[in-house]
Protein backbone atom coordinates (compact mmCIF):
# COMPACT_ATOMS: atom_id res chain seq x y z
CA UNK A 1 0.00 0.00 0.00
CA UNK A 2 2.48 2.13 1.50
CA UNK A 3 4.92 1.41 -2.35
CA UNK A 4 1.91 2.63 -4.15
CA UNK A 5 1.62 6.31 -3.08
CA UNK A 6 3.23 7.84 -5.67
CA UNK A 7 0.38 6.22 -8.07
CA UNK A 8 -2.29 8.87 -6.71
CA UNK A 9 0.11 12.51 -7.87
CA UNK A 10 1.33 10.87 -11.26
CA UNK A 11 -2.23 9.32 -12.50
CA UNK A 12 -3.45 13.02 -11.71
CA UNK A 13 -0.73 14.81 -13.33
CA UNK A 14 -1.25 12.19 -16.34
CA UNK A 15 -4.93 13.32 -16.44
CA UNK A 16 -3.61 17.04 -16.03
CA UNK A 17 -1.17 16.54 -19.36
CA UNK A 18 -4.17 14.80 -21.85
CA UNK A 19 -5.93 17.92 -22.52
CA UNK A 20 -2.91 19.92 -23.18
CA UNK A 21 -0.98 16.93 -25.25
CA UNK A 22 -4.13 17.16 -27.53
CA UNK A 23 -3.66 20.59 -27.91
CA UNK A 24 -0.13 20.66 -28.68
CA UNK A 25 -0.44 18.07 -30.73
CA UNK A 26 -3.13 19.39 -32.85
CA UNK A 27 -1.39 22.38 -33.24
CA UNK A 28 0.87 20.86 -35.59
CA UNK A 29 -1.62 18.95 -37.51
CA UNK A 30 -3.21 20.09 -40.76
CA UNK A 31 -6.86 21.24 -41.10
CA UNK A 32 -7.32 18.68 -43.39
CA UNK A 33 -5.58 15.98 -40.79
CA UNK A 34 -7.90 17.22 -38.08
CA UNK A 35 -11.16 16.93 -39.54
CA UNK A 36 -10.23 14.21 -41.43
CA UNK A 37 -9.19 10.73 -39.85
CA UNK A 38 -8.84 10.40 -35.98
CA UNK A 39 -4.92 10.28 -35.56
CA UNK A 40 -2.65 9.98 -32.04
CA UNK A 41 -0.29 11.99 -33.29
CA UNK A 42 0.33 14.44 -36.08
CA UNK A 43 0.62 12.50 -39.22
CA UNK A 44 1.86 15.64 -41.60
CA UNK A 45 3.75 17.45 -39.20
CA UNK A 46 3.69 21.07 -40.12
CA UNK A 47 4.65 24.87 -38.02
CA UNK A 48 2.34 27.02 -41.01
CA UNK A 49 -0.07 27.12 -37.78
CA UNK A 50 2.88 29.27 -35.83
CA UNK A 51 4.16 30.71 -38.47
CA UNK A 52 0.58 32.61 -39.21
CA UNK A 53 0.83 33.50 -35.82
CA UNK A 54 4.60 34.86 -35.64
CA UNK A 55 4.06 36.86 -39.44
CA UNK A 56 0.52 37.79 -38.92
CA UNK A 57 0.15 41.01 -36.73
CA UNK A 58 -3.06 40.59 -35.75
CA UNK A 59 -1.46 37.98 -33.74
CA UNK A 60 1.24 38.50 -32.14
CA UNK A 61 0.22 41.96 -31.09
CA UNK A 62 -2.08 40.20 -29.05
CA UNK A 63 0.33 38.64 -26.86
CA UNK A 64 1.67 42.07 -26.38
CA UNK A 65 -1.31 43.01 -25.27
CA UNK A 66 -1.96 41.13 -22.85
CA UNK A 67 1.28 40.67 -21.47
CA UNK A 68 1.47 44.29 -21.20
CA UNK A 69 -1.58 44.50 -19.11
CA UNK A 70 -0.91 41.69 -17.12
CA UNK A 71 2.59 43.21 -15.91
CA UNK A 72 1.18 46.47 -15.27
CA UNK A 73 -1.68 45.31 -13.25
CA UNK A 74 0.92 42.92 -11.34
CA UNK A 75 3.04 45.91 -10.44
CA UNK A 76 0.20 47.92 -9.94
CA UNK A 77 -1.38 45.99 -7.85
CA UNK A 78 1.46 44.69 -5.49
CA UNK A 79 3.02 48.17 -4.83
CA UNK A 80 -0.62 49.62 -3.38
CA UNK A 81 -1.40 46.25 -1.68
CA UNK A 82 1.70 46.35 -0.07
CA UNK A 83 1.65 49.41 2.46
CA UNK A 84 -2.14 48.60 2.54
CA UNK A 85 -1.44 45.23 3.78
CA UNK A 86 1.00 46.32 6.55
CA UNK A 87 -1.40 48.59 7.66
CA UNK A 88 -4.14 45.70 8.42
CA UNK A 89 -1.59 43.62 9.97
CA UNK A 90 0.00 46.34 12.38
CA UNK A 91 -2.29 48.90 12.90
CA UNK A 92 -5.77 49.14 14.73
CA UNK A 93 -8.02 52.08 12.67
CA UNK A 94 -11.58 53.34 12.01
CA UNK A 95 -13.33 50.64 10.04
CA UNK A 96 -10.64 48.61 9.40
CA UNK A 97 -12.75 45.53 9.60
CA UNK A 98 -15.47 46.60 7.72
CA UNK A 99 -12.73 47.90 5.25
CA UNK A 100 -11.47 44.68 4.62
CA UNK A 101 -14.33 42.70 3.89
CA UNK A 102 -15.38 45.49 1.75
CA UNK A 103 -11.92 44.41 -0.66
CA UNK A 104 -13.02 40.90 -0.09
CA UNK A 105 -16.28 41.53 -1.48
CA UNK A 106 -15.12 43.06 -4.54
CA UNK A 107 -13.01 39.73 -5.31
CA UNK A 108 -16.43 38.07 -4.69
CA UNK A 109 -18.24 40.42 -7.54
CA UNK A 110 -19.15 38.58 -10.53
CA UNK A 111 -17.13 39.87 -13.80
CA UNK A 112 -20.65 39.06 -15.77
CA UNK A 113 -22.67 41.41 -13.53
CA UNK A 114 -19.69 44.58 -14.41
CA UNK A 115 -19.04 43.78 -17.63
CA UNK A 116 -21.63 46.78 -19.23
CA UNK A 117 -20.97 49.42 -16.81
CA UNK A 118 -17.24 48.61 -17.04
CA UNK A 119 -17.67 49.30 -20.89
CA UNK A 120 -19.82 52.62 -19.93
CA UNK A 121 -17.07 54.45 -17.65
CA UNK A 122 -13.90 53.32 -19.08
CA UNK A 123 -15.46 54.59 -22.35
CA UNK A 124 -16.50 58.00 -19.97
CA UNK A 125 -13.07 58.11 -19.28
CA UNK A 126 -11.38 57.71 -22.39
CA UNK A 127 -9.50 54.55 -21.79
CA UNK A 128 -11.42 52.08 -23.57
CA UNK A 129 -9.32 50.25 -25.89
CA UNK A 130 -5.97 50.88 -23.96
CA UNK A 131 -4.03 48.16 -21.98
CA UNK A 132 -4.14 50.29 -18.79
CA UNK A 133 -8.02 50.29 -18.63
CA UNK A 134 -7.88 46.46 -18.70
CA UNK A 135 -4.75 46.78 -15.86
CA UNK A 136 -7.14 49.09 -14.10
CA UNK A 137 -10.04 47.07 -14.41
CA UNK A 138 -8.03 43.77 -13.51
CA UNK A 139 -7.35 45.79 -9.75
CA UNK A 140 -11.04 45.09 -9.04
CA UNK A 141 -10.11 41.54 -8.10
CA UNK A 142 -6.47 41.61 -7.72
CA UNK A 143 -6.27 44.10 -5.35
CA UNK A 144 -8.17 42.27 -2.11
CA UNK A 145 -6.38 39.49 -3.39
CA UNK A 146 -3.19 40.73 -2.84
CA UNK A 147 -3.97 42.38 0.59
CA UNK A 148 -5.69 39.12 1.53
CA UNK A 149 -2.63 37.16 0.78
CA UNK A 150 0.45 39.95 1.77
CA UNK A 151 -1.52 39.99 5.06
CA UNK A 152 -1.37 36.48 5.76
CA UNK A 153 2.22 36.86 5.18
CA UNK A 154 3.40 39.95 7.45
CA UNK A 155 0.95 38.82 10.57
CA UNK A 156 3.20 35.88 10.44
CA UNK A 157 6.51 38.23 11.03
CA UNK A 158 7.31 39.49 14.67
CA UNK A 159 6.66 43.28 15.26
CA UNK A 160 9.74 43.65 17.01
CA UNK A 161 11.44 43.55 13.73
CA UNK A 162 9.67 47.00 13.40
CA UNK A 163 10.28 48.15 17.02
CA UNK A 164 13.77 47.46 16.35
CA UNK A 165 14.25 49.15 13.01
CA UNK A 166 12.41 51.87 14.63
CA UNK A 167 14.49 52.14 18.12
CA UNK A 168 17.93 52.28 15.41
CA UNK A 169 16.44 55.48 14.01
CA UNK A 170 14.85 54.05 10.77
CA UNK A 171 12.14 56.50 8.72
CA UNK A 172 8.67 54.38 8.14
CA UNK A 173 9.27 54.25 4.29
CA UNK A 174 13.03 53.85 5.08
CA UNK A 175 12.55 50.54 6.73
CA UNK A 176 9.38 49.24 5.40
CA UNK A 177 11.80 49.07 1.78
CA UNK A 178 15.16 48.36 3.01
CA UNK A 179 14.00 46.14 6.15
CA UNK A 180 10.29 45.17 5.31
CA UNK A 181 9.77 44.28 2.15
CA UNK A 182 13.11 41.87 1.49
CA UNK A 183 11.96 39.57 4.85
CA UNK A 184 8.65 39.18 3.24
CA UNK A 185 9.84 38.36 -0.25
CA UNK A 186 9.04 35.10 -1.08
CA UNK A 187 5.48 36.43 -0.04
CA UNK A 188 5.65 38.86 -2.58
CA UNK A 189 6.56 35.98 -5.07
CA UNK A 190 2.99 34.34 -4.28
CA UNK A 191 1.27 37.47 -4.65
CA UNK A 192 3.05 38.06 -8.15
CA UNK A 193 1.59 34.61 -9.21
CA UNK A 194 -1.67 35.25 -8.03
CA UNK A 195 -2.00 38.36 -9.30
CA UNK A 196 -0.27 37.50 -12.94
CA UNK A 197 -2.49 34.43 -12.98
CA UNK A 198 -5.83 35.83 -12.58
CA UNK A 199 -4.78 38.78 -15.07
CA UNK A 200 -3.43 36.58 -17.45
CA UNK A 201 -6.71 34.04 -17.38
CA UNK A 202 -9.60 36.83 -17.14
CA UNK A 203 -11.07 37.34 -20.10
CA UNK A 204 -14.83 38.66 -20.02
CA UNK A 205 -13.14 42.11 -19.05
CA UNK A 206 -10.68 42.61 -21.10
CA UNK A 207 -12.44 41.73 -23.90
CA UNK A 208 -15.25 43.72 -23.14
CA UNK A 209 -12.66 46.99 -22.53
CA UNK A 210 -11.19 46.48 -25.93
CA UNK A 211 -11.85 46.40 -29.74
CA UNK A 212 -8.87 46.58 -31.65
CA UNK A 213 -5.98 48.53 -30.30
CA UNK A 214 -5.25 46.67 -26.76
CA UNK A 215 -7.17 43.16 -27.81
CA UNK A 216 -6.10 40.52 -25.69
CA UNK A 217 -4.62 37.37 -27.77
CA UNK A 218 -7.46 35.19 -25.98
CA UNK A 219 -10.12 37.04 -27.59
CA UNK A 220 -8.06 37.24 -30.87
CA UNK A 221 -8.60 33.74 -30.83
CA UNK A 222 -12.51 33.83 -30.31
CA UNK A 223 -12.72 36.05 -33.12
CA UNK A 224 -10.84 33.50 -35.85
CA UNK A 225 -12.88 30.49 -34.27
CA UNK A 226 -15.93 32.51 -35.20
CA UNK A 227 -14.81 34.40 -38.51
CA UNK A 228 -12.46 32.60 -40.33
CA UNK A 229 -14.77 29.13 -40.65
CA UNK A 230 -13.17 26.70 -37.98
CA UNK A 231 -9.49 26.82 -38.46
CA UNK A 232 -8.46 24.40 -35.48
CA UNK A 233 -4.71 24.15 -36.20
CA UNK A 234 -4.69 27.72 -35.40
CA UNK A 235 -6.68 28.06 -32.75
CA UNK A 236 -4.49 24.97 -30.89
CA UNK A 237 -1.05 26.72 -31.57
CA UNK A 238 -2.35 30.33 -30.58
CA UNK A 239 -3.76 28.31 -27.32
CA UNK A 240 -0.71 26.36 -27.21
CA UNK A 241 1.56 29.50 -26.93
CA UNK A 242 -0.91 31.27 -24.21
CA UNK A 243 0.21 28.30 -21.83
CA UNK A 244 3.84 29.12 -22.04
CA UNK A 245 4.06 32.84 -20.05
CA UNK A 246 2.07 30.68 -17.50
CA UNK A 247 4.99 27.78 -17.77
CA UNK A 248 7.73 30.25 -17.44
CA UNK A 249 5.77 32.15 -14.40
CA UNK A 250 5.16 28.95 -12.56
CA UNK A 251 8.90 27.72 -12.95
CA UNK A 252 10.30 31.33 -12.01
CA UNK A 253 8.58 30.84 -8.50
CA UNK A 254 8.50 27.09 -7.77
CA UNK A 255 10.59 27.41 -5.17
CA UNK A 256 8.75 30.28 -3.66
CA UNK A 257 5.46 28.44 -4.17
CA UNK A 258 5.48 25.58 -1.48
CA UNK A 259 7.85 27.80 0.68
CA UNK A 260 6.02 30.93 0.06
CA UNK A 261 2.26 29.02 0.85
CA UNK A 262 4.00 27.82 4.41
CA UNK A 263 5.13 30.96 5.40
CA UNK A 264 1.84 32.64 4.75
CA UNK A 265 -0.60 30.06 6.79
CA UNK A 266 -0.87 32.61 9.63
CA UNK B 1 -1.60 36.69 16.37
CA UNK B 2 0.13 39.82 16.49
CA UNK B 3 -1.32 42.50 19.48
CA UNK B 4 -2.30 45.85 17.48
CA UNK B 5 -1.71 49.47 17.83
CA UNK B 6 -4.73 51.80 17.09
CA UNK B 7 -3.49 54.69 14.66
CA UNK B 8 -5.69 56.37 12.94
CA UNK B 9 -3.02 57.13 10.19
CA UNK B 10 -2.61 53.63 8.98
CA UNK B 11 -5.48 55.39 6.61
CA UNK B 12 -3.25 56.91 4.43
CA UNK B 13 -1.56 53.43 3.96
CA UNK B 14 -4.45 51.88 2.48
CA UNK B 15 -5.86 55.04 0.94
CA UNK B 16 -4.64 54.10 -2.84
CA UNK B 17 -6.33 50.93 -2.61
CA UNK B 18 -9.30 52.64 -1.58
CA UNK B 19 -9.24 55.02 -4.34
CA UNK B 20 -8.63 52.37 -6.91
CA UNK B 21 -10.71 49.49 -6.02
CA UNK B 22 -13.23 52.30 -5.41
CA UNK B 23 -13.16 53.50 -8.83
CA UNK B 24 -13.77 50.34 -10.12
CA UNK B 25 -16.16 49.05 -7.60
CA UNK B 26 -18.64 51.63 -6.53
CA UNK B 27 -19.19 53.33 -9.97
CA UNK B 28 -20.17 50.69 -11.67
CA UNK B 29 -21.67 48.93 -8.63
CA UNK B 30 -24.10 52.47 -8.69
CA UNK B 31 -24.97 52.35 -12.72
CA UNK B 32 -25.87 48.44 -11.82
CA UNK B 33 -28.50 49.59 -8.63
CA UNK B 34 -29.41 52.67 -11.26
CA UNK B 35 -30.76 50.55 -14.32
CA UNK B 36 -32.10 48.07 -11.89
CA UNK B 37 -34.67 50.64 -10.78
CA UNK B 38 -35.63 51.78 -14.31
CA UNK B 39 -36.78 50.99 -17.30
CA UNK B 40 -35.92 52.04 -20.85
CA UNK B 41 -36.71 52.44 -24.37
CA UNK B 42 -33.29 53.33 -25.73
CA UNK B 43 -32.17 56.85 -26.78
CA UNK B 44 -31.15 57.33 -23.09
CA UNK B 45 -34.39 58.17 -21.67
CA UNK B 46 -35.26 56.21 -18.48
CA UNK B 47 -38.31 55.43 -16.33
CA UNK B 48 -38.66 54.93 -12.72
CA UNK B 49 -40.23 51.33 -11.88
CA UNK B 50 -39.17 50.95 -8.35
CA UNK B 51 -38.53 47.34 -7.55
CA UNK B 52 -40.69 45.97 -10.58
CA UNK B 53 -37.72 44.18 -11.95
CA UNK B 54 -36.30 42.65 -9.00
CA UNK B 55 -40.20 41.13 -8.00
CA UNK B 56 -40.09 40.28 -11.81
CA UNK B 57 -36.43 38.44 -11.79
CA UNK B 58 -37.37 36.61 -8.31
CA UNK B 59 -40.57 35.01 -9.53
CA UNK B 60 -39.42 34.13 -12.78
CA UNK B 61 -39.44 30.63 -13.38
CA UNK B 62 -36.03 31.04 -16.02
CA UNK B 63 -33.70 32.80 -12.79
CA UNK B 64 -34.87 29.96 -10.52
CA UNK B 65 -33.76 27.08 -13.29
CA UNK B 66 -30.19 29.22 -13.95
CA UNK B 67 -29.65 29.62 -9.96
CA UNK B 68 -30.51 26.01 -8.96
CA UNK B 69 -28.17 24.36 -11.90
CA UNK B 70 -25.43 26.77 -10.33
CA UNK B 71 -26.22 25.63 -6.78
CA UNK B 72 -25.99 21.68 -8.04
CA UNK B 73 -22.88 22.36 -10.19
CA UNK B 74 -21.09 24.61 -7.38
CA UNK B 75 -21.79 21.44 -4.99
CA UNK B 76 -20.86 18.93 -7.33
CA UNK B 77 -17.20 20.51 -8.02
CA UNK B 78 -16.79 21.40 -4.36
CA UNK B 79 -17.29 17.51 -2.80
CA UNK B 80 -15.02 15.84 -6.00
CA UNK B 81 -12.51 18.70 -5.65
CA UNK B 82 -12.09 19.42 -2.04
CA UNK B 83 -11.18 15.98 -0.58
CA UNK B 84 -9.10 15.13 -3.95
CA UNK B 85 -7.14 18.01 -4.07
CA UNK B 86 -6.25 16.70 -0.28
CA UNK B 87 -6.16 13.52 -1.00
CA UNK B 88 -3.60 14.08 -3.70
CA UNK B 89 -1.61 16.90 -1.61
CA UNK B 90 -1.28 13.89 1.18
CA UNK B 91 0.26 11.55 -1.28
CA UNK B 92 2.57 13.86 -2.53
CA UNK B 93 6.49 13.55 -2.11
CA UNK B 94 7.35 15.67 0.70
CA UNK B 95 10.56 16.06 -0.23
CA UNK B 96 13.61 15.54 -3.26
CA UNK B 97 13.35 16.87 -6.64
CA UNK B 98 10.21 15.34 -7.67
CA UNK B 99 8.21 18.33 -5.15
CA UNK B 100 9.21 20.98 -7.69
CA UNK B 101 8.35 18.73 -10.68
CA UNK B 102 4.49 18.00 -9.38
CA UNK B 103 4.12 21.76 -8.19
CA UNK B 104 4.99 23.05 -11.69
CA UNK B 105 2.83 20.22 -13.64
CA UNK B 106 0.10 20.42 -11.25
CA UNK B 107 0.09 24.52 -11.37
CA UNK B 108 0.11 24.75 -15.09
CA UNK B 109 -3.99 24.59 -16.13
CA UNK B 110 -4.18 27.31 -13.52
CA UNK B 111 -2.25 29.49 -15.74
CA UNK B 112 -4.13 28.89 -19.35
CA UNK B 113 -6.74 31.74 -20.03
CA UNK B 114 -9.83 30.39 -19.60
CA UNK B 115 -11.45 30.64 -22.78
CA UNK B 116 -8.25 28.57 -23.52
CA UNK B 117 -9.44 26.19 -21.15
CA UNK B 118 -13.48 26.19 -22.60
CA UNK B 119 -11.54 25.53 -26.15
CA UNK B 120 -8.80 22.72 -25.40
CA UNK B 121 -11.59 21.01 -23.87
CA UNK B 122 -14.41 21.21 -26.64
CA UNK B 123 -11.09 19.69 -29.01
CA UNK B 124 -10.34 17.30 -26.12
CA UNK B 125 -13.88 15.91 -25.91
CA UNK B 126 -15.70 16.27 -29.37
CA UNK B 127 -16.44 12.48 -30.59
CA UNK B 128 -15.67 12.72 -33.95
CA UNK B 129 -12.23 14.55 -33.60
CA UNK B 130 -11.44 14.56 -29.76
CA UNK B 131 -9.02 12.21 -27.57
CA UNK B 132 -12.02 11.88 -24.74
CA UNK B 133 -14.64 11.26 -26.58
CA UNK B 134 -13.01 9.10 -28.95
CA UNK B 135 -11.95 7.08 -25.63
CA UNK B 136 -15.10 7.36 -24.41
CA UNK B 137 -17.36 6.19 -27.38
CA UNK B 138 -14.42 3.61 -28.09
CA UNK B 139 -15.29 1.90 -24.40
CA UNK B 140 -18.89 1.68 -25.70
CA UNK B 141 -20.66 4.76 -24.35
CA UNK B 142 -22.79 6.87 -26.62
CA UNK B 143 -21.14 9.75 -25.70
CA UNK B 144 -21.33 13.37 -27.75
CA UNK B 145 -21.16 16.46 -25.03
CA UNK B 146 -23.11 18.89 -27.78
CA UNK B 147 -25.65 16.85 -27.83
CA UNK B 148 -26.87 14.96 -24.52
CA UNK B 149 -27.32 17.17 -21.45
CA UNK B 150 -25.86 14.31 -19.43
CA UNK B 151 -22.94 14.15 -21.27
CA UNK B 152 -22.67 18.15 -21.20
CA UNK B 153 -22.72 18.27 -17.42
CA UNK B 154 -20.14 15.31 -17.15
CA UNK B 155 -17.74 17.42 -19.62
CA UNK B 156 -18.36 20.66 -17.40
CA UNK B 157 -17.80 19.29 -14.57
CA UNK B 158 -14.43 17.08 -15.52
CA UNK B 159 -13.04 19.97 -17.14
CA UNK B 160 -13.54 22.34 -13.71
CA UNK B 161 -11.93 19.31 -11.77
CA UNK B 162 -9.15 19.31 -14.26
CA UNK B 163 -9.07 23.22 -14.01
CA UNK B 164 -9.66 23.68 -10.13
CA UNK B 165 -8.11 20.34 -8.51
CA UNK B 166 -4.89 21.60 -8.77
CA UNK B 167 -5.51 25.08 -6.20
CA UNK B 168 -6.85 22.65 -3.87
CA UNK B 169 -3.56 20.84 -3.68
CA UNK B 170 -1.52 23.59 -3.62
CA UNK B 171 -2.99 25.07 -0.51
CA UNK B 172 -3.81 22.17 1.13
CA UNK B 173 0.22 20.93 0.21
CA UNK B 174 1.16 24.34 2.15
CA UNK B 175 -0.99 23.45 5.26
CA UNK B 176 0.87 20.19 5.56
CA UNK B 177 4.12 21.58 4.88
CA UNK B 178 3.69 23.67 7.84
CA UNK B 179 3.75 20.63 10.31
CA UNK B 180 7.13 20.15 12.09
CA UNK B 181 8.63 16.21 11.94
CA UNK B 182 7.81 16.32 15.65
CA UNK B 183 4.57 15.71 15.20
CA UNK B 184 4.72 13.00 13.30
CA UNK B 185 6.94 11.20 15.37
CA UNK B 186 4.86 11.86 18.56
CA UNK B 187 2.29 10.18 16.73
CA UNK B 188 4.38 6.90 15.74
CA UNK B 189 5.30 6.54 19.38
CA UNK B 190 1.94 6.77 20.38
CA UNK B 191 1.38 4.02 17.97
CA UNK B 192 -1.31 5.82 15.81
CA UNK B 193 -2.86 5.07 13.09
CA UNK B 194 -2.82 6.70 9.62
CA UNK B 195 -6.15 7.86 10.06
CA UNK B 196 -6.06 8.89 13.66
CA UNK B 197 -3.21 11.39 12.12
CA UNK B 198 -4.93 12.54 9.17
CA UNK B 199 -7.67 13.48 11.78
CA UNK B 200 -6.33 14.89 15.00
CA UNK B 201 -2.78 16.36 13.24
CA UNK B 202 -3.49 16.99 9.38
CA UNK B 203 -6.67 18.60 9.14
CA UNK B 204 -6.51 20.66 11.64
CA UNK B 205 -3.35 22.15 10.56
CA UNK B 206 -5.04 22.46 7.07
CA UNK B 207 -7.93 23.94 8.41
CA UNK B 208 -7.31 27.52 7.46
CA UNK B 209 -5.81 27.07 3.91
CA UNK B 210 -8.78 24.92 3.23
CA UNK B 211 -10.96 27.52 4.19
CA UNK B 212 -9.27 29.80 1.65
CA UNK B 213 -9.50 27.10 -0.93
CA UNK B 214 -12.74 26.09 0.13
CA UNK B 215 -13.76 30.14 0.16
CA UNK B 216 -12.07 30.59 -3.32
CA UNK B 217 -13.34 27.76 -5.18
CA UNK B 218 -16.69 28.49 -4.01
CA UNK B 219 -16.79 32.10 -5.27
CA UNK B 220 -15.46 31.23 -8.73
CA UNK B 221 -17.68 28.34 -9.34
CA UNK B 222 -20.66 30.50 -8.37
CA UNK B 223 -19.38 33.04 -11.60
CA UNK B 224 -18.07 30.59 -14.05
CA UNK B 225 -18.73 32.02 -17.36
CA UNK B 226 -15.96 31.88 -19.79
CA UNK B 227 -15.13 27.92 -19.71
CA UNK B 228 -18.89 26.30 -19.76
CA UNK B 229 -19.57 29.21 -22.54
CA UNK B 230 -16.86 28.36 -24.77
CA UNK B 231 -17.15 25.04 -24.10
CA UNK B 232 -21.27 23.97 -24.27
CA UNK B 233 -22.43 27.47 -25.10
CA UNK B 234 -24.58 26.70 -22.54
CA UNK B 235 -26.08 23.69 -23.90
CA UNK B 236 -27.55 21.50 -24.96
CA UNK B 237 -30.67 23.93 -24.95
CA UNK B 238 -30.49 25.66 -20.85
CA UNK B 239 -28.83 22.71 -19.33
CA UNK B 240 -25.81 24.24 -18.38
CA UNK B 241 -26.65 27.96 -19.22
CA UNK B 242 -25.47 28.74 -15.43
CA UNK B 243 -25.96 32.09 -13.87
CA UNK B 244 -23.66 34.37 -15.61
CA UNK B 245 -24.24 33.19 -19.03
CA UNK B 246 -27.93 33.39 -18.30
CA UNK B 247 -26.76 37.24 -16.71
CA UNK B 248 -24.82 38.09 -19.91
CA UNK B 249 -27.21 36.55 -22.55
CA UNK B 250 -30.21 38.81 -20.98
CA UNK B 251 -28.27 41.90 -20.73
CA UNK B 252 -26.09 42.18 -23.66
CA UNK B 253 -28.02 39.36 -25.78
CA UNK B 254 -31.51 41.08 -25.61
CA UNK B 255 -30.39 44.25 -23.98
CA UNK B 256 -32.61 44.11 -20.90
CA UNK B 257 -30.89 46.57 -18.73
CA UNK B 258 -33.70 46.82 -16.20
CA UNK B 259 -34.11 42.86 -15.54
CA UNK B 260 -30.46 42.13 -15.76
CA UNK B 261 -29.11 44.33 -13.62
CA UNK B 262 -32.02 43.92 -10.79
CA UNK B 263 -30.79 40.04 -11.85
CA UNK B 264 -26.94 41.11 -11.50
CA UNK B 265 -27.59 42.40 -7.83
CA UNK B 266 -29.34 39.71 -6.86
CA UNK B 267 -26.99 37.17 -8.03
CA UNK B 268 -23.92 39.76 -5.43
CA UNK B 269 -26.19 38.57 -2.65
CA UNK B 270 -26.19 35.57 -2.94
CA UNK B 271 -22.89 35.14 -3.12
CA UNK B 272 -22.12 37.53 -0.53
CA UNK B 273 -24.44 35.87 2.13
CA UNK B 274 -23.25 32.22 1.16
CA UNK B 275 -19.82 33.09 1.58
CA UNK B 276 -20.23 35.22 4.51
CA UNK B 277 -21.90 31.89 6.11
CA UNK B 278 -18.93 29.95 5.69
CA UNK B 279 -16.54 32.01 6.31
CA UNK B 280 -18.04 32.64 9.81
CA UNK B 281 -19.36 29.14 10.29
CA UNK B 282 -15.13 27.82 9.27
CA UNK B 283 -13.83 30.35 11.43
CA UNK B 284 -16.04 29.56 14.44
CA UNK B 285 -14.68 26.12 13.88
CA UNK B 286 -11.07 27.13 14.70
CA UNK B 287 -11.99 29.01 17.26
CA UNK B 288 -12.89 26.30 19.42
Amino acid sequence: MKNLKWLVPTLYILFLMLPIYWLVSMSFKTTNEILGAFSLWPQEFTLDNYITIFTDPTWYNGYFNSLTYVAMNTLLSVSVALPAAYAFSRYRFLGDKHLFFWLLTNRMAPPAVFALPFFQLYSAVGLFDTTLAVALAHCLFNIPLAVWILEGFMSGIPKELDETAYVDGYSFWRFFIRIFIPTIAAGIGVVMFFTFMFSWVELLLAKTLTSVAAKPIAATMTRTASTAGYELGLLAAAGTLTIIPGAFVIWFVRHHIAKGFALGRV
Amino acid sequence: MIDKTTNQRAWFLVLPVVVLVAFNALIPLMTVVNYSVQETFGNNVFFFEGVRWFEQILHSERFHASLLRQLTFTGIILLIEVPLGVAIALTMPKKGPWVSVCLVLMALPLLIPWNVVGAMWNIFALPDIGLLGQMINGMGFDYNFTQQPLAAWFTTILMDVWHWTSLVVLLAYAGLSSIPDAYYQAARIDGASAWSVFRYIQLPKMKRVLTIAILLRFMDSFMIYTEPFVLTGGGPGNTTTFLSIDLVKIALGQFDLGPAAAMSLIYFLIILVLSWIFYTLMMRNEEQ
